[in-house]
């Protein structure tokens, strides 16, 4: 039955055709479970006297809690407890903080102010569910209703709504010193003033909520030896059992976390939010407590994928080539950060998309707005940025009148050519997957382009070095929000220019947090930046390197990469032992000679780290 | 709190329970029956997998007052296979692929029994009309059309068809 | 919490009525409303014997309050309403879903009350009484007792035309319904889910009074949002639905009557 067609001739020569199972139709190793019906979910564990909980929500986007009146909903017919944000021992998170990404930004429950419609500010916990909802609607807040904010590009204007405190100027703080993530490769001004086009466009994608059947719930309920039972469709057991640990103060060895079955997900059930509800109502009543959302919450208050800008602007040769390419991206997430922060660094290091385009630069602002905060889904922080670049490619085949799928294969990255985050790309093969899309469409394309391969024609020397970089300053943590800067896209104004070739090899991934990332990255084998701003880089004077890179002489090819430990201008470099950036003013670099050595543990790998500011929620017991 | 006692035939079987008054039905049919087939993804009728038989055909037990039933016939996914065997659609399922998390599957596979009931040879169309009340995330829905014509034939002894896509 | 009261009788039940209750049909919408908890009822009210069926005189035809979407559908003498009844939800939603509830339906539901509309229908209330079902439409907010049936003459063959328009098929709710009755002389054009009630597109009927012409009907088609007050929903702008409004009313004359 299977539709799916393998071509095997492509790249035919690259693996051993022992394929076992991929290509053969296979029987789901839980599917007897689900067409009998008896597969558990979390909501299939019964539970004599069973209680259920229910959450009283916001009427309001933005709003002060004045006062809250709960002794009417008390004395409603068989509610247990009524609780508010004092019960909960340890009432603020950031989803990440478990991977020591983040700043502590959301209650659990809120407290003195609402940040989104349906953000939670009391719960009752009673015998039957209906009597749960009856109470829940006999509860009485007064709220003093404050301007709010949905668009993320005002949220970020001065002027605009301070949403919360721990992000005063609505935008998440990069490395500590940037409102925004930044990408920096060539020079795309240059490129642009060297170009024949000019192609602008703005993409706009909507939240999209991940609407899996089942929507999310967990039951709780106390086990022997003083510790509780958990029964979720959590899609991330270990997170939510942490999450819990740490919002309910208690050593995670007290949590007993069954999970594994959820019906559907698709990154909605991440959040661990109805995790340690229930867990809290257990420990409140000393009993099982159902927590669930239906169907309207689950909407409404199930985070989705966040909304997301996009701003592309293109410069094109008349034969199609892009030679530079400049984003300024806006992600929505919602009243607090969760996971769109990282989303964004994964979305930093995927443009700009597929090609090999010499010159790139991007600003991406994570934005607070008073939306629902946003979440992972399939594609975490590629989809929208997909979806603007692929439309883009269109708008840009059009501006200079080439077939799109021919624009595709000529732009297309190939092995070896080197991406804007500084790896040279392997494996490459968007140039097979044009010619055969074209093919099954019936759709032409001239004999050249059927001829191209991934596999030739790339990493040259100009298409495989890390170009000539105009680097800027602009858009420091909280200058936007006092009116010092008004524009949002990459500056035209670089202050600096890093000479070609020598940097980015430290550079592997998003700079560290903190120390402790960095422990966890060393420990994993990724190197990267020192938390700790080194002292400002010499100031830069202009260097006498050719202004183009795609003609920039001598570059090192990828296979002599440069010394390690060179410094990016906004990382600096991990080891200070090491030399810090050349001197500008030197000669064009020389690279060192010898490879850098491979990676190799100074320990051996072991899991459960004990050293002073790791994460406390891995192990057994919190310290903090 | 006054309980109703309401009696019915659960698949084979006869129920006699007690509800809670406004109980819908899928509550006392897992809860109070104990049959944890139907599943509850909305409680508002629009994803259709509570989907069980009321007298031979598709009602939502998330919409259905469960003292509403007394003295008819309900059936759900616990009742589709006869003793050790499976049901052909049961099988078609596990063959084709047409449940990936499983919680539409129950409602999923009512709603096909009592098409194939009815309508014993499907189009293509009616199959499609006969789930449509039913939501699935996972699938993309064209493994599931292809079970329950793959079902239908078997059921009708003819070789299943390949599954058009 | 909340309290079931079973009566016999559709005159018992409209006895039994009052301060919180409510009749409980098909119930896809009212046990909605019970599992989330809606506070504006606390007492279900039920009728084991409603009037069900189709029942068709000399005079007309007479369809129980009782009736589902999925008995319409098994009825030949209503042939003309079958193309209404199979748009309403999936096949289990038209297995409960009666004519009754749906004379009560807010937007975005309602398709039959449009074709009722459309219809000339008369609504008969539990205690005899009838009226017809624009004024029923206008007062269904505050009426007392319970709707027993609605009796309707039959349409001439070929005058009845109806067009669903939803995003998702095959089963989806409205983004608006329209229906005709197009007798020369007195035709029927009603939109649903363009306005808080099912409602008559009067300067469109004025132009079609004199027959289905090309030129009745653009003229029909430019002023047939005339009157409507449609909504913003989660399905459509109100701005989309007055643009959208004039082509589904030309498609639904074009594609000729559904009976
Ligand atoms: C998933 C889904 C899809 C749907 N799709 C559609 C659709 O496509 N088109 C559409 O029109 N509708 C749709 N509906 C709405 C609904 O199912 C129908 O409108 C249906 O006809 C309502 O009838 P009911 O008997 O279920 O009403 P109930 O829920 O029983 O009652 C609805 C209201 O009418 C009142 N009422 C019922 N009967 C009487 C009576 N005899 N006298 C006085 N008051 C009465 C009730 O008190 C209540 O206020 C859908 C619903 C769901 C859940
Ligand atoms: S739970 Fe009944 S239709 Fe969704
Ligand atoms: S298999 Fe997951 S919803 Fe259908």
């Amino acid at each position: 039955m299977s539709s799916v067609e393998f071509r095997k001739d492509l790249f035919a020569d690259e693996r051993g055709d022992t394929l076992k199972e991929i290509g053969k139709p296979t029987i789901r190793q839980d599917i007897l479970g689900h067409v009998t019906g008896r597969t558990p979910y979390y909501d299939d564990h019964l539970f004599d006297g069973l209680l259920h909980m229910r959450a009283v929500r916001a009427p309001h986007h933005h709003a002060e809690i004045r006062s809250m009146d709960t002794s009417a909903a008390e004395t409603m017919p068989g509610v247990r407890k009524v609780l508010t944000a004092r019960d909960v021992p340890h009432n603020l998170n950031t989803l990440l903080s478990l991977i020591n990404f983040g700043r502590d930004d959301e209650p659990l429950c809120a407290a003195t102010k609402v940040r989104y419609l349906g953000e939670t500010v009391a719960w009752v916990i009673a015998d039957t569910e209906r009597q749960a909802r009856d109470a829940v609607a006999k509860v009485r807040v007064d709220y003093t209703v404050l301007p709010h904010v949905l668009d993320v590009e005002e949220a970020i204007a001065p002027g605009a709504p301070v949403i919360n405190d721990v992000y005063p100027n609505n935008t998440f703080d990069y490395h500590e010193k940037y409102d925004h993530q930044k990408l920096r490769f060539g020079d795309v001004n240059a490129g642009f003033a060297r170009a024949d086009h000019i192609v602008e466009a703005e993409y706009q994608m909507s939240p999209i909520e991940q609407a899996p059947i089942e929507t999310c719930g967990a039951i709780a309920a106390p086990e022997t030896n003083d510790r509780y039972v958990c029964h979720t469709n959590t899609q991330a057991l270990f997170f939510s059992l942490g999450t819990t640990a740490k919002l309910l103060n208690v050593a995670s060895s007290r949590l007993h976390f069954i999970g594994g079955t959820a019906g559907g997900g698709f990154g909605g059930k991440v959040d661990s939010i109805v995790e340690p509800t229930a867990v809290l109502g257990a420990m409140v009543t000393g009993k099982p407590v159902k927590f669930a959302w239906d169907r309207y919450e689950e909407m409404q208050v199930g985070a989705p994928r966040g909304g997301e800008r996009w701003r592309i602007k293109d410069g094109v040769m008349n034969d199609g080539r892009i030679i530079a390419r400049e984003f300024t991206g806006f992600f929505d997430s919602g009243a607090y950060m969760r996971l769109s922060p990282y989303a964004i660094v994964k979305a930093t290091g995927h443009l700009p998309g597929p090609y090999s385009i010499p010159n790139v630069a991007s600003n991406v602002y994570c934005c607070i707005t008073n939306r629902t905060p946003a979440t992972a889904m399939r594609g975490f922080g590629i989809t929208a940025a997909d979806f603007a670049i692929e439309c883009h490619m269109d708008r840009v085949a059009e501006a200079v009148g080439m077939n799109p799928i021919e624009l595709r294969i000529l732009n297309a990255y190939r092995d070896g050519d080197m991406k804007a985050h500084r790896r040279a790309a392997k494996n490459t093969a968007l140039i097979e997957c044009c010619q055969v899309a074209a093919g099954k469409a019936a759709w032409p394309i001239s004999a050249e382009a059927a001829a191209q391969s991934s596999r030739a024609g790339g990493g040259t020397p100009e298409r495989a070095a890390i170009p000539e970089t105009a680097v800027d300053e602009e858009g420091r943590i909280g200058e936007r929000r006092q009116g010092r800067v008004a524009h949002t896209a990459p500056s035209p104004q670089p202050t600096r220019r890093v000479a070609a070739g020598i940097h980015g090899e430290t550079h592997k991934g998003a700079p560290v947090q903190n120390p402790d990332m960095q422990i966890d990255a060393e420990r994993i084998g990724h190197r990267m930046g020192s938390p700790t701003p080194a002292a400002t880089p010499a100031p830069a004077a202009p260097v006498a390197a050719p202004a183009r890179p795609t003609a920039a002489p001598p570059a090192p090819p990828i296979a002599t990469p440069p010394a390690p430990g060179a410094s990016t201008p906004t990382v600096p470099a991990a080891n200070p032992a090491q030399p810090a950036a050349p001197d500008p003013q030197a000669a064009p670099p020389v690279p060192a000679p010898e490879k850098p050595a491979a990676y190799a543990p100074a320990e051996k790998f072991s899991r459960g780290i004990r050293r002073p500011g790791s994460s406390p929620f891995t192990s057994g017991f919190r310290k903090r | 709190m006054a309980k109703t006692p309401v009696t019915f035939t659960l698949n084979d079987a006869e129920a006699a329970l007690f509800v809670d008054p406004g109980a819908a039905l899928v509550d006392v049919l897992r809860r109070g029956a104990g049959d944890l087939t139907p599943k509850q993804g909305c409680a508002q009728g629009t994803c259709g997998a509570c989907t069980v038989l009321i007298d031979g055909v598709p009602h939502l037990s998330c919409l259905t007052l469960a003292e509403t039933v007394q003295g008819r016939h309900v059936e759900t996914t616990s009742g589709l296979a006869g003793g050790p065997d499976l049901h052909p659609l049961q099988k078609a399922f596990i063959e084709g692929f047409a449940a990936q998390c499983g919680f539409c599957t129950s409602g999923m596979l009512m709603a096909a029994k009592s098409l194939l009931d009815q309508t014993p040879d499907p189009t293509r169309d009616q199959v499609i009309e006969a789930i449509s009340g039913n939501l699935c995330r996972c699938t993309g829905y064209e493994p599931i059309v292809d079970a329950i014509l793959t079902a239908a034939a078997e059921m009708q002894g003819r070789p299943a068809q390949q599954g058009v896509r | 919490m909340v309290e079931v009261q079973t009566c016999q009788t559709m005159a018992e039940a409209a006895a039994s009525l009052g301060e919180g209750a409510r009749y409980l049909g098909g119930g896809t919408i009212v046990m909605r409303q019970v599992n989330y908890g809606d506070q504006s009822f606390h007492r279900i009210v039920r009728a084991l014997q409603p009037e069900r069926g189709v029942r068709g005189d000399v005079q007309g035809l007479r369809i129980g309050a009782g009736t589902t979407m999925a008995d319409l559908l098994a009825s030949s003498e209503v042939r003309f309403l079958h193309p209404v009844a199979r748009q309403i939800g999936g096949p289990a939603i038209r297995n409960m879903a009666t004519l009754g509830g749906n004379l009560f339906a807010q937007n975005p539901y309602g398709d039959l009350a449009v074709a009722l509309l459309a219809l000339d229908a008369q609504v008969v209330m539990s205690g005899g009484q009838a009226q017809p079902m624009e004024r029923f439409l206008a007062e269904r907010g505050h009426l007392r007792g319970l709707v027993e049936a609605v009796s309707l003459p039959r349409p001439q063959p070929g005058t009845f035309y109806f067009r669903k328009v939803s995003r998702v098929k095959p089963k989806g709710v409205s983004v608006m319904s329209l229906a005709g009755c197009l007798r020369s002389g007195d035709p029927r054009v009603v939109f649903g889910n363009m306005g808080p009630a099912p409602t008559r597109a009067r300067a469109a009927e004025r132009a079609l009074a004199g027959g289905l012409s090309e030129a009745a009907i653009s003229a029909a088609c430019s002023v047939c949002t005339e009157g409507l007050a449609p909504a913003d929903d989660a399905l459509a702008s109100a701005w989309y639905r007055r643009e959208v409004a004039a082509v589904h009313l030309r498609r639904m004359l074009d594609s000729g009557a559904s009976d």
